[in-house]
């Protein structure tokens, strides 16, 4: 266990990497998602179905799948060959996360009854008023839980990461335990609790807003 | 059509959309057409490194490795339903000292990553002599993250039972036994059985991630592939659309169930639960649109 307390600046230093990849990856499979989910919902029939694949395809291939592409296939076809690990990290889990977020956002769109955006139409509101004062507002409350598990898994995900040498949590695990097989356990522990500290922090965060934006009904 | 977002749009609006429809198929024939010129440049498409694909003694391995990777996945669900079995009904106990400590390992194999549990269990009890190898510590792994979720989808099951149902068990004198295990847990069964076939296909995408302990199947194949042959992204490409079309029938199936025992609409919502598909669990499989 020493050797886990005295180089704790590295299990941190993996974590940190951990919380980078999940932040980095997190914010631009939201804007990605959210491009995806207005191709899906908008009334273009080509890029409806277009996302409609994109989704059924990614959520069904395996995330390692996604990171051999990244990290394995595509170098040696010659791309990405100079790009950083972290960003390399970033791509693969966008890839994959953006078509989780579609669905969530989807689905939270779906939730608003047909019944809102027709009564706003009836009393005069513009489509942008529509948006902003009616549906959206409606739509966000739908979205958050399913989008804080999808976060949620977004986290666990980054440690697919440790496979192709990025050396976040998951990776130090596995140096810390090679070298001090006594204390495997308490060794686990520890990272273990690093990523339930993670994942608890989203989830209480999700149900803080929650209870925020909760209408009175 | 008429949705929330939009009104049943006119004839000059039907015009304006035939024109986007005109300009993102050509902005998608384009991307395709460019991604297929990169690879064709690239010397990618060419015959000699697809050929494994077709070759019998080739399709014979992958076709090893598939099974091996379904046998891995079966064998977690099998397993992780007698865990979540236990834990669930566990989580559903009148008695405290029973519910916490479910409660405790449910929620602690659901919060940690499946591949820190697989690296755990296979760098601790896996390698060297006696250690149980790769395929089992694969296996464990998998079978404590869906156990977790499996007690998850029978909790949720269980509740989703209508309550008259066990208030009628406990009036003709049932004892709280009697009324879980011939009331509650069979009509629960038929509730949960598309969630688990949902989670029966999270299962075999993970199972991929036995790649990082070298545990046999398709990943193990596939490496074993490139390293003769030097085509990485062909038998990427292969294992992709292997697992896809695997997932994709086992998504029919649970959706075929969910029509057939439940109904369209599923009492099960899981999307709490941040299982590795992203709280998409709701019982209705992954194919529905």
């Amino acid at each position: 266990m020493d050797d886990v307390t005295g180089n704790f600046d590295l299990v941190l230093s993996a974590f940190w990497l951990t919380i980078q990849l999940a932040v980095i990856s997190g914010l631009a499979s939201l804007v990605l998602g959210t491009l995806l989910a207005a191709m899906r919902v908008g009334p273009v029939a080509v890029l409806r179905r277009t996302a409609g694949v994109y989704v059924n395809v990614v959520r069904n291939t395996p995330l390692l799948i996604i990171f051999i592409f990244v990290f394995i296939a595509i170098p040696n076809i010659g791309y990405l060959t100079q790009t950083p690990f972290l960003l390399k990290g970033v791509i693969a889990l966008t890839f994959y996360t953006s078509a989780f977020v579609c669905e969530a956002l989807r689905s939270g769109i779906n939730a608003v009854p047909l019944g809102q955006a027709e009564a706003a139409r009836a009393i005069g509101l513009t489509f942008g008023q529509n948006m902003t004062n009616v549906v959206l507002p409606q739509a966000f409350r739908a979205v958050v839980p399913p989008m804080a598990s999808v976060l949620i898994a977004l986290t666990k995900n980054t440690s697919v990461a440790a496979a192709f040498g990025l050396l976040e949590a998951t990776a130090r695990m596995r140096g810390f335990t090679n070298n001090n097989a006594d204390d495997r356990l308490l060794i686990f522990a520890v990272f273990a609790l690093g990523y339930i500290i993670v994942v608890e922090a989203i989830s209480l965060s999700a149900i803080g807003l929650e209870r925020r934006w909760k209408a009175a009904r | 059509m008429s949705n929330v977002l939009f009104d049943t749009p006119g004839p000059r609006t039907i015009a304006r959309h035939r024109l986007y429809t005109v300009v993102a198929s050509l902005a998608l024939l384009a991307v395709v057409a460019g991604l297929l010129w990169i690879l064709f440049e690239a010397g990618e498409l060419e015959y000699d490194l697809w050929e494994f694909a077709v070759t019998p003694s080739f399709l014979g391995v992958l076709g090893g490795g598939t099974l091996t990777t379904l046998s891995q996945a079966a064998a977690a669900i099998a397993l992780a339903t007698v865990f979540g079995v236990v834990f669930g009904v566990g989580k559903l106990s009148d008695r405290a000292w029973v519910r916490w400590p479910c409660w405790l390992v449910v929620e602690f194999f659901r919060a940690v990553p499946l591949l820190l549990l697989i690296v755990f269990v296979y760098f601790a009890y896996g390698i060297g002599e006696g250690g149980i190898g790769a395929y089992w510590s694969l296996v464990i792994g998998l079978l404590l993250y869906n156990g977790a979720v499996v007690a998850e989808i029978l909790r949720a099951g269980v509740l989703a039972v209508p309550r008259g149902q066990s208030e009628a068990a406990y009036a003709l004198g049932m004892r709280k036994t009697q009324v879980m295990s011939i009331i509650q847990l069979p009509q629960a069964v038929k509730i949960m059985l598309p969630a688990l076939i949902s989670q029966f296909v999270v299962a075999l995408k993970d199972t991929s991630l036995g790649f990082y302990v070298v545990a046999p199947g398709l990943t193990y194949v596939g490496r074993q592939v490139w390293t003769e042959f030097g085509n990485q992204f062909q038998v990427a490409t292969v294992l992709a659309a292997i697992y896809i079309v695997l997932n994709l029938i086992l998504s029919g199936i649970a959706t075929l169930l969910q029509r057939r025992l439940v109904g369209e609409t599923s009492p099960l919502d899981l999307t709490r639960v941040g299982n590795m598909q992203g709280g998409e669990n709701t019982g209705g499989g992954v194919g529905t649109t």
